[in-house]
C-alpha cells in the first residue's frame, strides 16, 4: 500500500511527478479492491464498537471507538502529548542515527575484508538471538542516565539489523561485477567505492527500514519500563490512571509515528537507489 | 567421432536418445563429504579467526569488568562472577544449572511461546494461503492488516493485560500478535511469488481450483512460508520478553527485570544468554521441520 | 457448436486449428497496444506448425488464447471444427491443449514420476498406479531412465525439457503448444531435444504448435513455417517446408534446406529491421 503511495514521489521531474500522483490516486479511487478495504475498515470499527457498547468479552474491553476519539480531541490539544512525540522521536533519531554512523562502515568494512568478518562476525551471530528488550536492564545498570540507556538500546536495535544486512548483502554480490571492474582496469580501492558500495546499498536500505521498526518496538517497551516520558510512556500511564481510551490514543500515534518513520527511510532510500524503481 | 554417436543415437531407440542413466543421489555419499568439508574448514583459517574473536571479546569483558573495573564497565557483572553463579551448586541469588527455579522460568516461557507461536501458525498460515488465492478476500483483509501492522507488538502491553482476564492470557495474547502478522504476511508474499507459469501449467493439465491450492499453492509457498516462521519465532520471543517483563510473575524476561531491581546482576547475564541460546535453538527446529518438509529444496541446494 | 466448412475431428487426426481474423488489443494503463491485427492461420490435423517472428510481435498472444489463458478483441478461433475463442468466449485452460513454457514449468516440488503423473491423476482419469506405470513405460520409450524419482532441479535442462513434453503427452492432448521451449539452452543440448522432439513428433502425429524465433530450428522442425510481421502481427508469409521425415541433422547440409533458410531469411530480416526500429524490447 504505502510502496504505491511513495513511488511516483521519485520521479524525474516535478510535474511529471503531480501528473502521475494524480493518476494514480484516480485510479485508486475507481478501484474495487480500494473501496473493498474502506469497507472492511469501516466494518471493522462499527464492530470494535458494537462490542464495547454491548461489552463483548474480551473484545468489549478495549476502549470504543467514539470515546478513543472523543480522547483524541482532548489530547492534541494538550502540550504534553505533543511533548511525548518530540521526546520520542529524539530517542529514535538520535538511537537510529549513531546506529547508522557506526553500522553502515563497520558492515563494509566486515563485508569487504575476509579476515575481518571471520573473526567479528560470531560475536554478532552469538547476541542477534538475545531480543534486544533483554538488554535493558544492563543497559540501565551501565549507563549513568535513564536517557543513554534508552538511547543505547534504541541504537542496539537498530545496530544488529544494520550490520547483519550490510555484510550479507556484499557477501552476496554477483562475482562477476568485481571480476568485470578489475578487467576494466579498476583498483582495489575502485572496487570498494564503486562496485561493493553501491552494490550493497540496497540491503542498506533494506536493513535501515527493518531496524527502524525494531528500533520504535524497543523505544516503546523502554519507555513503558524505565522512563516517564515519551509515546510509550502515555500509553502506559492511559493504563496505569485507568484513562483507557488514552492506551488507544497511545497506539495510534505510536503507529503513526513509526507509519512516517519507515516511509521517511524508503524515500530517502529510494534516491540513493535510483536503478531500483520499478516504475 | 561426434557425427557416429549422434546418428547411433538417433536411430538407436524407437523414441528419442538414450538418457544419460543417472541414478538419484545416494545418500551414504553425504557422510564423506561432510568429512572433506570438516577438513577443509579446519585447514582454512576461519575456525581459528572465529574462535580468535569470540576469545577476544570474552577477554575484553573480563579485563573492563573484572581486571581493570573501567569506570561505567565495573557496575557490570564480570564472566567469571556469571559463571560461578551458574555452575555454582549453591547460587548466591538463587538461579544456576542446579536450581529447580531456573528451569520454571525456562519452561514457563517455552510453554508461553509454544502456545502463542502454535496459535499463530495455524491461524496465520491458513489466513495468507487463502488471501493468495482469493482476491477478493485479500481486497478485504490486507487493509486491515496494513492498518493494524505499524503498531509495534509492544505498545500492546497495556491493552492486552486490559482486554484479558489475567496475566497469562495477555503475555501469550502479546507474544501471538508479533508472530501472527509476520506469519500472515510472509505466507502472502510465498503465494504472491509463485511464478504464473505453474499456475498456468496446472490448469492446462487439467487441475481444478482446489487442486490448484493443494498442489501448487501451498507447496509453492512453502519456503516463504518457513522463512515467516522463523522471523516470527524471533518476534514471538521479542514480545514474550517485554511482556514477561511488564506483566510476568514467572518467566526468563521476567527474571531479567526482577533480578534487575533485587540488584541480582549476574543473574540477569545467565537469563540474557539462555534466551539467546533457547531463540537460536527454537530457530534450528523450525528449520530442521522446514527441510524434512521441503525435500526438493535441501536437493537443489545440495547440487 | 460445430460450424459448417472446416473438417470434423476423429480420433486419428485430431488438433484442427483454424485462426480467422484475430485481432488483440492490450490496454494496461489506458494506453491501446495493437499486438495482433486481423491474423488468420489454417493449420491441419497433425501439422508441425511453426510460427517464427520478431521477439514480442504477439506470437504469444496467439498461444495464449488458444491456451485459454486470456482472450482475443475480435475473430474466433476454432479446434476441431468447434468454436474456441471469440471477443466474448474465453475458454478455460485444459488437457486437450498442453502448453510446455519457455523457461519450464515442471513443478520443483514434486518429482519428475510426480510431474508426468500430475495430469491424468489431477483429473481423475486414471488411478495413480496406473498412471505411473503409464509414465515409466512412456519414459522408457522416451529415453528418460533412471530418473524418476529424482526432483527436477536434479537434473539437466535438456532433460527437464523433455521431461515436460512427456508430461504434456501422457494427457494425450488434441494439440501441444510449445512456446520457445529451446531458448535458453545451449547449442549442443538444442540438438538433442530437437531430435528428441522429431522422434516424439513421428511416434505420436500429436499437432504441434510451436514458437520460436530460431529460423534453424523451425525448418529443422516443421511442416509448415509461418512467418509473421512486426507488431501488430499479421501473417507475413507461409513456408511449405518440404523436405521428408523422418529427419535427422544430415538434412541441415542439404541444397533444399539451404534455400528455404535463405527465403526464411530474407522475410524475416525485413521485420526485425522494423522491429528494431520501433524500439521494440525482448518480450
Amino acid at each position: 500500500m504505502h510502496d504505491n503511495a511513495t513511488s511516483p514521489s521519485h520521479g524525474e521531474g516535478l510535474a511529471p511527478v503531480e501528473n502521475d500522483f494524480i493518476r494514480i490516486l484516480k485510479k485508486r479511487a475507481s478501484s474495487v479492491a480500494f473501496w473493498r478495504g474502506i469497507a472492511s475498515i469501516v466494518a471493522f470499527t462499527l464492530f470494535w464498537e458494537f462490542c464495547a457498547r454491548f461489552h463483548v468479552p474480551v473484545i468489549g474491553n478495549v476502549p470504543a471507538p467514539s470515546e478513543v476519539l472523543a480522547s483524541l480531541a482532548v489530547q492534541i490539544k494538550l502540550a504534553y502529548y505533543w511533548l511525548s512525540w518530540a521526546d520520542s522521536m529524539i530517542r529514535i533519531f538520535t538511537g537510529f542515527i549513531i546506529a547508522q554512523i557506526i553500522g553502515v562502515p563497520l558492515g563494509l568494512f566486515l563485508g569487504a575484508n575476509n579476515k575481518a568478518r571471520e573473526t567479528l562476525f560470531p560475536i554478532f551471530e552469538i547476541m542477534r538471538p538475545v531480543p534486544p528488550l533483554a538488554w535493558v536492564p544492563v543497559s540501565v545498570i551501565f549507563w549513568p542516565s535513564a536517557e543513554m540507556s534508552m538511547i543505547f538500546v534504541t541504537f542496539l536495535g537498530a545496530f544488529f539489523t544494520v550490520v547483519l544486512n550490510i555484510v550479507e548483502g556484499i557477501t552476496s554480490i554477483d562475482i562477476r561485477y568485481i571480476r568485470a571492474a578489475y578487467s576494466l582496469g579498476s583498483t582495489k580501492r575502485d572496487i570498494f567505492w564503486r562496485v561493493l558500495l553501491p552494490a550493497s546499498l540496497p540491503s542498506v536500505v533494506v536493513g535501515m527500514t527493518v531496524g527502524m521498526g525494531i528500533t520504535w518496538a524497543v523505544v516503546v517497551a523502554a519507555e513503558m519500563i524505565a522512563t516517564n516520558t515519551g509515546l510509550g510512556f502515555l500509553t502506559w500511564r492511559g493504563y496505569v490512571a485507568g484513562e483507557y481510551p488514552i492506551i488507544v490514543v497511545g497506539m495510534m500515534s505510536i503507529g503513526l509515528a513509526g507509519y512516517l518513520s519507515s516511509a521517511l527511510i524508503r524515500y530517502v532510500g529510494a534516491k540513493f537507489t535510483p536503478w531500483l524503481k520499478t516504475r | 567421432m561426434t557425427t557416429d554417436t549422434v546418428a547411433n543415437g538417433a536411430k538407436g531407440v524407437s523414441v528419442g536418445l538414450p538418457g544419460a542413466p543417472q541414478a538419484p543421489q545416494k545418500q551414504t555419499s553425504d557422510f564423506r563429504l561432510t568429512l572433506i568439508r570438516l577438513k577443509f574448514w579446519l585447514k582454512s583459517p576461519s575456525p581459528y579467526l572465529n574462535i580468535l574473536g569470540l576469545a577476544g571479546f570474552l577477554l575484553f569483558w573480563y579485563l573492563t569488568t573484572e581486571v581493570l573495573k573501567l569506570p561505567l564497565f565495573e557496575k557490570l557483572p564480570g564472566p567469571t562472577a556469571t559463571l560461578d553463579e551458574w555452575l555454582s551448586h549453591d547460587p548466591m541469588f538463587g538461579i544456576s544449572f542446579f536450581t529447580l527455579e531456573y528451569y520454571q522460568h525456562i519452561g514457563i516461557s517455552i510453554w508461553r511461546v509454544f502456545q502463542a507461536f502454535a496459535l499463530a501458525t495455524m491461524l496465520g498460515v491458513p489466513i495468507g494461503l487463502f488471501m493468495g488465492w482469493k482476491k477478493t478476500f485479500k481486497d478485504y483483509t490486507f487493509p486491515l492488516l496494513e492498518v493494524l501492522r505499524p503498531i509495534p507488538m509492544l505498545a500492546w502491553v497495556p491493552l492486552s493485560i486490559l482486554m484479558w482476564p489475567g496475566r497469562e492470557a495477555s503475555i501469550v495474547f502479546l507474544t501471538f500478535l508479533g508472530s501472527f502478522f509476520a506469519t500472515v504476511l510472509n505466507t502472502l508474499l510465498g503465494v504472491e511469488s509463485i511464478d504464473e507459469c505453474y499456475f498456468r501449467a496446472a490448469a492446462s493439465l487439467g487441475a481444478s481450483e482446489k487442486q490448484i491450492f493443494s498442489k501448487v499453492i501451498v507447496p509453492g509457498a512453502l519456503p516463504f512460508i518457513f522463512t515467516g516462521l522463523q522471523i516470527s519465532m524471533g518476534y514471538a520471543w521479542f514480545s514474550l520478553v517485554a511482556g514477561e517483563m511488564l506483566a510476568g510473575e514467572f518467566g526468563l524476561g521476567y527474571l531479567i527485570w526482577n533480578s534487575y531491581t533485587l540488584v541480582q546482576y549476574p543473574v540477569i547475564i545467565i537469563a540474557m544468554i539462555t534466551l539467546g541460546v533457547i531463540g537460536s535453538l527454537s530457530s534450528l527446529i523450525i528449520r530442521l521441520v522446514g527441510d524434512k518438509l521441503m525435500q526438493w529444496k535441501v536437493r537443489e541446494a545440495a547440487q | 457448436m460445430n460450424t459448417a466448412g472446416f473438417e470434423t475431428a476423429d480420433e486419428k487426426s485430431r488438433g484442427a486449428i483454424n485462426i480467422r481474423n484475430v485481432t488483440k488489443v492490450y490496454d494496461p494503463d489506458g494506453a491501446c497496444v495493437l499486438a495482433v491485427d486481423n491474423c488468420s492461420m489454417d493449420i491441419s490435423a497433425g501439422e508441425f506448425c511453426v510460427v517464427v517472428g520478431p521477439s514480442g510481435c504477439g506470437k504469444t498472444t496467439l498461444l495464449n488464447a488458444i491456451a485459454g489463458f486470456h482472450g482475443i478483441s475480435g475473430g474466433e478461433i476454432y479446434l476441431d471444427g468447434e468454436l474456441l475463442c471469440t471477443s466474448e468466449r474465453m475458454p478455460k485452460p485444459g488437457s486437450d491443449r498442453i502448453v510446455v513454457f519457455q523457461n519450464g514449468a515442471l513443478f520443483p516440488w514434486f518429482t519428475v514420476l510426480e510431474n508426468v503423473t500430475f495430469g491424468p491423476v489431477m483429473q481423475g482419469v486414471m488411478a495413480k498406479k496406473d498412471a505411473e506405470d503409464k509414465a515409466l513405460h512412456m519414459m522408457g520409450q522416451m529415453g528418460l531412465q533412471g530418473i524418476s524419482m529424482n526432483y527436477p532441479s536434479e537434473i539437466s535442462s535438456g532433460m527437464r525439457r523433455r521431461v515436460e513434453i512427456a508430461r504434456a503427452l501422457m494427457n494425450n492432448p488434441r494439440v501441444l503448444l510449445l512456446d520457445e521451449p529451446f531458448r535458453a539452452m545451449d547449442a549442443l543440448t538444442k540438438t538433442v531435444v530437437h531430435q528428441f522432439l522429431l522422434n516424439v513428433y513421428d511416434e505420436y502425429k500429436t499437432t504441434i504448435f510451436f514458437i520460436t524465433h530460431d529460423l534453424d530450428e523451425a525448418i529443422f522442425l516443421g511442416s509448415k513455417v509461418y512467418i509473421m510481421t512486426t507488431r501488430p502481427a499479421t501473417i507475413k508469409k507461409i513456408l511449405e517446408v518440404t523436405i521428408p521425415r523422418p529427419r535427422d541433422f544430415r538434412i541441415l547440409a542439404s541444397p533444399e534446406y539451404q534455400r528455404l533458410r535463405d527465403e526464411c531469411i530474407s522475410a524475416v530480416h525485413e521485420e526485425a529491421v522494423k522491429a528494431f526500429k520501433a524500439g521494440e524490447r525482448e518480450m
